[in-house]
């Protein structure tokens, strides 16, 4: 019966080892293929090294949990090549990124800028964490009361002098 | 009991705000372009010949920018709705035709003129089968127009006021109810001022 499990539980690791790998294939192709797409403007590898810095900092609109790097979306190329030709035109990794939000909005920064729209979203886990300490704090002081020594009346002293020397 | 009660409520509090997250739609996402005035272009139109269109044409007129293709699934389904919607003439309806040659068409890589000429066919084939509720469409072939108008999904409609400014932005297919309960009601204010 034992051995049994140990088989099963033997199986299941290695087809998890396996669907890694597999998935760290898929991920390096992805990152090959990106690569090949920009072989016709590779005579320029400096604006594709930015293309690809400034385009893992934005979100593909089509696949929503990919960035603009990453995503085969036809939208997501046709942003790239719009990338490429902002930075051909000399425009700074702010402004481009100034074009994309005043188009598609802050949606498409994986950073979202501080203000106070997105207050919440950058401080609000700081604050849930406060809050449970503050509330940690309070629940281990109680208990602390709870579980207090009670003093010991003298004739408890005595009673217990007494039990010792018996 | 009371002090049962409290993580009780507390998971309740919990469920209600995961379940209306999980209610909405991830796509609906809200356009920066809404109160700004509608990006300038320059398109060919659907028309034969060199007739272009730039939205100064309608300034001073409300009026609506929907954006289609004959490859796009949805757009069949919204069509109809638009159609009906149309033959009331309560508002002058532009079509933006968003990259009607696709990347996987062997069409795709050939001379300019040769993909508006197929791209126009295609479109007025299409039009003349399922209905034409536009004054006039336009021909966004590499969807560079589409970009600046932050086009991220086929179908998108644009409400677009005298000014040239645009008012509301929808992504997806509308519907009857959507029409009647937020773009007439927008339609008429805006014809007001």
């Amino acid at each position: 019966m034992k051995r049994l499990i140990l088989n099963a539980a033997f199986a299941v690791g290695m087809s998890l080892a396996a669907w890694c790998v597999s998935h760290v294939a898929v991920a390096q192709t992805t990152d090959l293929r990106a690569g090949r797409e920009a072989v016709p403007m590779a005579d320029n590898p400096k604006l594709e090294a930015r293309l690809v810095d400034i385009s893992q900092e934005l979100r593909c609109l089509v696949c929503q949990n990919e960035s603009l790097a990453s995503s085969h979306a036809e939208l997501a190329d046709d942003l790239r090549q719009e990338v490429r030709e902002l930075i051909r035109s000399g425009k700074s990794d702010q402004e481009i990124k100034d074009f994309l939000v005043a188009r598609y909005g802050d949606f498409v920064l994986y950073r979202p800028e501080v203000k106070p729209l997105t207050w919440v979203l950058w401080f609000g886990p700081f604050l849930l964490l406060v809050m449970a300490a503050i509330f940690l704090g309070v629940y281990l002081r109680q208990r602390r009361a709870l579980a207090a020594p009670v003093p010991m009346s003298d004739e408890a002293r005595e009673r217990a002098k007494q039990l010792l020397k018996g | 009991m009371k002090k049962v009660l409290i993580p009780l409520v507390l998971f309740m509090g919990l469920v209600v705000f995961l379940a209306v997250g999980l209610k909405r739609d991830p796509r609906e996402i809200p356009s920066p372009l809404v109160g700004k005035p509608a990006p300038h272009f320059t398109l060919f139109t659907l028309e034969l010949g060199d007739a272009k269109f730039s939205p100064v044409d309608m300034q001073g007129q409300v009026w609506m920018l929907n954006v289609w293709a004959t490859w796009c699934v949805a757009c069949r389904e919204e069509h109809p709705v638009l159609v009906a919607f149309s033959e009331k003439n309560q508002v002058p309806i532009v079509g933006f035709s968003y990259k009607e040659i696709q990347p996987q068409d062997p069409a795709y890589k050939s001379p300019f003129d040769d993909k508006l000429k197929l791209a126009r066919e295609r479109s007025q084939v299409w039009l003349k089968r399922h209905g034409n509720p536009y004054v006039t469409s336009v021909m966004d072939l590499d969807g560079r127009v589409g970009i600046n108008y932050g086009v991220y999904g086929v179908p998108e409609t644009y409400v677009i006021d005298k000014a040239g400014v645009i008012r509301y932005k929808f992504v997806g297919a509308v519907t009857p109810a959507l029409l009647a309960e937020k773009v007439l009601p927008l339609i008429a204010e805006l014809n007001k001022s």
